[in-house]
């Protein structure tokens, strides 16, 4: 499957883009990460600390265990720092 | 009660206090408008500006869904959320929320509920620019707290 991948905030300034989009066969978000984190040492440095990386799954905030069947978009950010 | 208004404003440009508290106070049952509004400040090291980045897909759809919560949870006319993105300097306005209701009560708490629900489960990201360099603001356990008395999902 095709997937958006969306990067924010230093997420996308470690990895170097905002947007790619990302043919692959992972089962979850945390799949995705781990075939990310293989590909390059931005990748894995940008992914390396998980507690301050937080996903979207088709614009909605969910935790990443979760299933990208059918899913379109992905996005990761940090932890929201809006108000 | 008729239907509670939501407004949801995601802008660059700034916005006028009084014309967004003043649109809140539509019909004779409203006897209370809260608002608050978040200012840029400066940091010690002396801010030349803060750079807000947000998740355009998403952020519309985050804020509608934490006003759509604050109208289920309390009897409100309207509810107002306005957050910019951008550049903006020390004394800009970044934000602000308004809520009306018949009484203060629900307007005070709604106006708290979504204030800490904006914090830390809206998709904005702040970086501060000062003299010594730049960086993104950190959340903080305070925020993630403050949302565990409102009963978070």
């Amino acid at each position: 499957m095709k997937l958006q991948v969306l990067y924010f905030a230093w997420l996308r300034e470690r990895i170097g883009l905002g947007r790619e989009d990302v043919v692959t066969e992972a089962a979850t978000v945390a799949d995705l990460i781990a075939e990310l984190r293989a590909r390059e040492d931005r990748y894995d440095l940008a992914f390396s600390d998980m507690t301050a990386v937080r996903c979207a799954v088709d614009q909605t905030l969910m935790p990443l265990d979760t299933s990208l069947v059918g899913a379109r978009e992905v996005a990761f950010f940090p932890p929201m720092t809006g108000g | 009660m008729s239907t509670p208004s939501i407004r949801v404003v995601v802008s660059e440009d700034d916005f006028d206090l009084g014309t967004e508290a003043t649109a809140l106070e539509a019909g004779p049952d409203t006897g209370a408008v809260v608002t608050f509004t978040g200012r840029v400040r400066d940091v010690a090291d002396g801010l030349r500006h803060m750079q807000i980045e947000h998740y355009p897909g998403m952020t519309d759809a985050a804020l509608t869904d934490i006003a759509q919560q604050a109208i289920a949870r309390w009897p409100l006319s309207g509810v107002t959320v306005i957050h910019r993105y951008g550049k903006l300097r020390p004394g800009d306005r970044i934000m602000m929320v308004a809520t009306a209701s018949r009484h203060r009560d629900a307007a005070f708490e709604s106006a708290a509920f979504l204030m800490d629900y904006l914090k830390s489960r809206a998709p904005f990201w702040k970086k501060e620019v000062t003299d010594q360099g730049e960086g993104w603001v950190a959340s903080c356990d305070r925020d993630e707290a403050a949302l565990d008395r409102w009963g978070k999902p």
